[in-house]
């Protein structure tokens, strides 16, 4: 029972209502770094991560905070916990794997105003997720975030061997597939609705 | 995408206005803090108050910052400018929250996203942390109006397609079949690609025009 209703919840993060084609969240970087299939995997993992760690995170923040009754502190709490955090993976990816480190580039600080990872720890807390809800929603959060970018920098790599019109070139274009993208994703509308 | 760095120091408060209504307008030329608001341009009045609420953050955050710049060490300074932006956030989703409440439910949870609006970050970062506050204040007040005009722009067209009216005023004839399309998500990526269309087929007419003579 309670396994089923944490799968609906991972499908319904991921697919239904994905972070970046039904939310538009973390569009920055879905634009900035679909250019290259290679940068936007690397890119959806580290996010997926950082995710994962600020939800946790937000999880105590919130319990502590309902607890010191000091509720209105929470977006600000939220925010100086992700920004300390993403550079606190800044330094143990370093630190532990220095390749990786070079190939994420400027790209790991800048997960810092990606606010797909803030509405994770708001859309939790506004839900009242439990722990077990909040690690899974966060996962499904992060899967679907790097499924759409790694989607993305796929039709972008294609597109580079069609003849787009200069005046679509690079924005329009990009915004264009995100919709025909976003369309897409709807056909999941049906399935993993199960509340 | 446009440079993000300020102009050459003797720009006149003017000039910065003008820079963020057109030239370097946020939303169609630098392509910057879409993500918590392309959500919330399905409807007229949701655009507008979004707008309205960034701009006001924007420029409470670049008068605050632009005022402490000589106090915050270089280290610590995107934090710094992250605490600043998120009170401000706060004070005006509370101000919203008191005055329009419907619209505040529409909203929901984009609101205290404004925090990471990069296009807020992006100012304090490029001119704010480096320029006294009367021309810090004109600069937000030209990005602000320009991220305003244009997210109207946006929800004006998606209301008016997917709704056939505007404001909640029914334009379109009786026999209009809304665009549903323009309500879901992919309608605003498509609206938004028009735009930007539109805007840059201006552009280049307007530079050819100055070529010719």
């Amino acid at each position: 029972m309670i396994d089923t209703e944490l799968w609906s919840l991972f499908v319904n993060a991921a697919l239904v209502n994905n972070f970046v084609l039904a939310y538009f969240l973390g569009i920055c970087p879905f634009l900035g770094v679909s250019g290259r299939l290679d940068s936007a995997s690397r890119m959806g993992l580290a996010v997926s991560f950082v995710m994962l760690v600020a939800s946790l995170c937000a999880f105590v923040i919130h319990r502590l905070l309902v607890a010191l009754d000091a509720a209105y502190l929470e977006l600000i709490a939220f925010i100086v916990v992700i920004a300390s955090t993403v550079q606190l993976v800044e330094m143990f990816v370093r630190k532990l794997n220095p390749g990786l480190f070079q190939a994420l580039g400027i790209y790991l600080p800048l997960i810092t105003t990606n606010c797909a990872i803030l509405a994770v720890a708001l859309f939790q807390t506004q839900r009242g997720y439990g722990f077990l809800e909040c690690v899974v929603f966060a996962l499904g959060a992060g899967a679907g975030f790097t499924l759409a970018l790694v989607l993305m920098a796929g039709i972008r790599e294609k597109l580079r061997l069609g003849a787009v019109p200069d005046l679509a070139q690079g924005v329009a274009i990009t915004l264009m597939l995100a919709g025909i993208l976003s369309l897409a994703f709807m056909g999941f509308a049906g399935i993993g609705v199960a509340s | 995408m446009a440079e993000l760095l300020p102009g050459p120091l003797t720009e006149t408060a003017a000039e910065r206005f003008q820079a963020g209504l057109w030239r370097e307008n946020p939303i169609l030329v630098q392509a910057l803090g879409m993500c918590p608001t392309l959500a919330v341009s399905n409807t007229a009045v949701n655009a507008l108050t979004m707008g309205l609420a960034t701009a006001t953050v924007l420029l409470a955050s670049a008068l605050v910052v632009s005022a402490l710049r000589g106090l915050i060490p270089r280290q610590v300074r995107l934090a710094s400018f992250v605490l600043v932006i998120a009170s401000f956030v706060t004070v005006t989703d509370m101000v919203i929250e008191a005055v329009a409440i419907e619209v505040h439910g529409a909203l929901g949870a984009f609101l205290p996203l404004i925090v990471v609006n990069c296009l807020i970050l992006g100012r304090m970062e490029a001119l704010a942390s480096r320029r006294p506050p009367a021309l810090a204040a004109f600069d937000a007040l030209g990005m602000g109006a320009g991220f305003v005009l244009s997210l109207l722009a946006l929800g004006s067209v998606r209301e008016l397609l997917g709704y056939g009216s505007v404001f909640g005023l029914r334009l379109m004839p009786a026999a209009f079949e809304p665009w549903v399309v323009m309500l879901l998500p992919g309608g605003g990526f498509f609206a938004l690609a028009a735009l930007v269309l539109a805007f840059r087929w201006g552009d280049s007419r307007r530079a050819l025009r100055k070529g010719a003579r």
